[in-house]
Parts: structure tokens; sequence; C-alpha cells
């Protein structure tokens, strides 16, 4: 199935929670509404038509300048995506789907946007949400174990975030 | 349950004491790096199994949204050590799909003569400390021996030995060099004189002649050693529908019996490298497997990669009798200031343990917005937790060498 078809097919199913539809980028993408995405997922996997039962990967973009001199010229809403991109075995096609969360949840800062896990659709997905909520600070809900993965357990802060200041010192080490 | 002789497990489930914690790691060998496996065991059985990883987080991510393509490639060197130039051409491939790049012939059969050699040399790697793992030592020497020589060749091809940064953006940086000093590896193995001038196409032609007679003697050591298949046939079982649940790829795939590998079934931009070449792609199960096998255990997925090396052998054959006639130069000139589009691309290539999948996001400058490396190796790790319940302490560096894992990969 092209990305179009995919897109009809999710509409269908789930009428607004479908927001948007670029087929014009290199890699054509749908966006779905962060409220019940895992619902989404688990159609995305089991249906005859789309079987999408591999998820390649799982990832989050911080689209934030910090730097206010560059700000005009960026042309992106601050804001946060989780970047899902798709297999299927059964009908060997590929689906990228994006889900939008505001960088922080009410505006403030501090508290990290939620969005439904989906470790229980795609096993892999776990580790990949650990991974996006260690480095980009994003609250997968309803993850199982919901722990930093590569940096250590009290590490302040989500590494991969455009504004994150690195720390002067951790633990007594200096840089 | 009653307890029999046969199978220890059984035992040790009869006859129960306290749980005890035992950390495996960070330096096991099997590891080729550091990986710190936590058990949770009751006497020899292993009950649970924690992999916790981190300790070579070198935030190469974070690196690649602060550099330009070009200046990030040597970065995918630092990933995967052992098939440095298979990571060079997925970063490189992922920048020429965004930036809609189109490569000469010349550069596409440069550029696939070198990631097959590549990858024999990282099969070799694997077979010989897969071996290594189980206790058997000569194994590990002679994969040593061989890769020696690629290394060599690969030295005197762009002056280094691990961390190439070779094939980037547009080609490569060089073209094959005509003639040079036999490898000394070589000349010992060939019985020829150690001051004898070489062609580098005839060198790596007499290197492949040579491997592949030796190949039989890797499969009398290893794959229909009795002891190796004991150590393996159906010790950590991988179904396939949990290795596609946890995205496993690679030779772990397909020794699950999935037939799909990226070199034909992949994107366009990539496959069209490997078009019009001959090739069979080794899945699971084998006809002429001992009885004992299963299908997905540990003797599979290695015997997939043991089969790859022939598969390589003959891609890397047919590269160098079509590089003289190829069209085209070795690569068409890059700018390391050009400015990516606001577009994002996502490729994945088929490296030797896996899937390497690149992640771009552009957003107008020469540096991208998001640079992302999804590794072949973390989704393989993730499945040691399941794979590694009921067995026995022995087994888990079976099982975890079998996935032939480099941890750079999965901290990056």
């Amino acid at each position: 199935m092209t990305i179009n078809e995919i897109a009809v097919a999710l509409s269908d199913r789930f009428g607004d929670r479908i927001k948007d539809l670029n087929n014009e980028a290199t890699d054509p993408w749908v966006e779905v509404a962060a409220e019940g995405w895992d619902e989404v997922a688990l159609f995305l996997r089991d249906d005859e038509r789309l079987k999408l039962d591999s998820l390649c990967d799982l990832t989050a973009v911080d689209y934030c300048e910090p730097d206010p001199k560059k700000q005009a010229k960026f042309g992106h809403d601050e804001h946060l995506e989780v970047v899902f991109h798709l297999y299927s075995f059964v009908h060997r096609h590929r689906a990228t789907i994006k889900v939008k969360l505001p960088r922080w949840k009410d505006g403030v800062v501090g508290e990290l946007p939620a969005c439904p896990s989906v470790a229980h659709v795609w096993a892999i997905a776990d580790w990949h949400e650990r991974e996006a909520y260690d480095l980009l600070g994003i609250d997968f809900t309803g993850h199982p174990n919901l722990q930093r993965i590569l940096c250590v357990e009290d590490w302040v802060g989500h590494p991969l975030r455009k504004d994150y200041e690195f720390p002067k010192e951790y633990h007594g080490i200096r840089n | 349950m009653s307890s029999t002789l046969q199978d220890p497990r059984v035992i040790e489930f009869d006859v129960r004491t306290d749980e005890m914690l035992v950390n495996m790691g960070p330096q096991h060998p099997s590891t080729h790096g550091v990986l710190r496996l936590l058990l949770k065991t009751d006497g020899e059985v292993v009950h649970e199994t924690t992999p916790h990883i981190g300790y070579l987080h070198r935030c190469a991510e974070k690196i690649g949204e602060n550099l330009t393509g070009p200046q990030w490639i040597p970065y995918s060197d630092r990933m995967d050590y052992l098939a440095a130039m298979n990571m060079n051409l997925g970063m490189a491939l992922t920048f020429e799909k965004l930036l809609k790049i189109e490569v000469p012939e010349k550069a596409m059969t440069l550029r696939l003569i070198i990631a097959e050699l590549n990858r024999i040399a990282s099969h070799l790697v694997g077979m010989g400390a897969y071996g290594l793992d189980l206790g058997s030592f000569s194994p590990f020497l002679y994969a040593f021996r061989e890769r020696e020589i690629v290394l060599d060749l690969f030295e005197e091809l762009c002056g280094a030995r691990l961390t190439y940064s070779y094939i980037t953006i547009g080609g490569a940086t060089h073209d094959i060099p005509k003639v040079i000093p036999i490898p000394p590896g070589l000349a010992e193995l060939t019985h020829r004189s150690h001051n004898e001038k070489i062609e580098w196409v005839d060198a790596l032609r007499l290197f492949l002649d040579w491997l592949e007679k030796r190949i039989f003697e890797y499969h009398t050591l290893l794959t229909r050693n009795s002891i190796f298949i004991k150590r393996t046939a159906g010790i950590g079982v991988l179904p396939r529908d949990m290795a596609i649940s946890y995205n496993c790829t690679g030779p772990v795939l397909r020794g699950s019996g999935v037939d799909f590998d990226l070199r034909r079934d992949g994107e366009p931009i990539y496959t069209r490298m490997y078009e019009g070449y001959q090739f069979d792609i080794p899945v699971a199960p084998f006809e002429d497997a001992p009885p004992e096998v299963v299908l997905g255990d540990n003797w599979c997925r290695f015997f997939v990669r043991m089969l790859e090396v022939s598969e390589s052998i003959k891609l890397v054959r047919q590269g160098l009798d079509r590089y003289p006639t190829a069209k085209g130069d070795y690569r068409v000139p890059f700018k390391m200031s050009t400015k990516l589009p606001k577009d994002e691309a996502y490729l994945e290539t088929e490296c030797p343990r896996g899937q390497m999948g690149f992640y771009v996001v552009g957003n107008g400058d020469a540096e991208p917005l998001r640079a992302r490396a999804k590794s072949s190796c973390f989704c393989n790790l993730s499945i040691t937790a399941p794979l590694c319940q009921g067995v026995l302490i022995a087994d888990v560096p079976a099982i975890v060498g079998s996935l032939d894992i480099v941890m750079g990969e999965i901290d990056r």
C-alpha cells in the first residue's frame, strides 16, 4: 500500500485522530494524535491490509532553536515529534508515523510531555522508548519499566534536547 | 517434575537453593566491549537476565547535530569498528537519499567490493570470537590470520586499518590503488616472495581463492564438531514471530527462518548497487543441518554467518569483473558545506550484524537538525532477557555470542 492508501484506511477507522499527511517528503508521513496512539498502533499492526508488524525505528526530534538570532530563520513552532518507522514483512511496504507533542506538558518547564507507550504492540519499543525518554525526555505512559538506559539513573536532564546545558560536574567529577 | 540424569536443568529445577545475583561483565570476552549482564540464578539455572548498557555512550547523535554530513562520517566507524565500511556506506547513502545525489556506476561497483570485503572480515571475527566463547581457540587464530590480509588490503586502499572513513557522500575518497607490495600474510600463505609487487586487484583475487578453500576447514572445526553442536543446537531458540516483534535483523532474523535481506528487499537507492549480481541469501532451516538443530537456535544463526562469507566472496568476484568497464568516476564532487533541505530521510542498509538505520532531518543548514543512528545490535541485544530464561549459566555466553554484538553500535 502507498502512504495515501494507509492514510485513508486510518482516517476511515479513526477519523479526526489522523491529523495530517505529507506525501511530498522523501519519506512520506502520517501524523497521528497522541491520545489513543496505542490503539492506532494496534490497528496498524493487526489490520489485514496494513500488517505493519515490524517497528524499524522509534525516535524523537526536538524542534527548538535556543539561539534567539537564528529563531526567525528556524521556521518551525517549538514542539517534539516522536517518529515511528514501520515495515510490513507480509506486504513489504513501509510507513512513517509521527506523533507531535508539546515540548513541556501544559507549558510547565520540566514537566515531561506524555505519549502512550506501544511496548505491548512491538516488543522492541520497550527499549527504544526508554532511550527516547532518556535522551529526549518523553514520558511514555503505560511503559512497564521507564528508566534511563544509556545515561546513569541519577543523570539530570535529557541530553538530546536542543536547550540542554552540559553539567559542570557530576558527583564531584569536573569537566 | 521427575529428574533425569540426561538433562541437568531438570535436576537443578528440582533442588531449589537460594536465588543469587551474579554480575557477568563488564569485561566478558563475548561482548567485544563493555556489557554488564545481571543474572538472577538458582544454582546453575538462570531465572532472569538484565542487560545494562551505556558504558561506552559517546553521544554520537549529539555530536552529529553539530557537524556536517562528511564530518559525521568518521563517527560511524567508531560505532561498528569491525565493519566500518558498511557503516560509512549506510550513512553516506542516507545523506545521498536526502540530497537526491546519484552515484556513478563505477563508484557503486567499488562500494560493493569494499562493503562485501568488510562483511567477510567482520564475519571472520564473529566466527572466531564465537569459537572462543565456547572454548575452542584455534578457529579464532585462523580467522584473525585471514582477516589480517583484508586489513592489509584496506590499509593499502585508504591508509587505515580499522577506522576507514573511506566511503563518503558521493562515492569514495580514493580509487583502488594499482600496484602494492604483497601483504606479508598473503605472501606467506601462498608461498610467494615478500618483496613481490602485485596489483591490488590481483592480491584480492588471490586472497579470495585461498579463503574459499579454507571455509571447509571452519566447517570441520566448528559447525560439524560434536562439542560445538552440543553447545549450540537447541539452545537460545528464537521463534520467528518474536524475532520480528523485537525487530531482530541480519543473521539473527534469517537464522529464525525469515527470508529477508535488504540487499535484495531494501529501498531502490541501496538495491540498485546489487542489481544484476548473482548471490543467494542463506535462510534457516538448513537441509544438511545436524539432527539436533532447532530452527532459530544458536547453531542456525552461526551457520547463516558462515554461508554469508561464501556469498560475499561470490559478490566481490563479480564486482571485480565489472569494475574495469564500469562507467563514470569513483565519486561525484560534494562540498563540505552543502546545505541540507527542509526534509528528512531514513534509510536502512544491510550491515554484517543486521539492518543499520540512519535518520537525518535537515533544516536549511549544513548541520542536520537531528542525526540518528538506529543500531541492529541494540535490537538484537534486547532479546537476551527472554532468551536467557531458564538456561544454564554456561549457555549465557553461547547465546550472547551467537548474536554477534558490537557494543560501540549499541551505546553509540
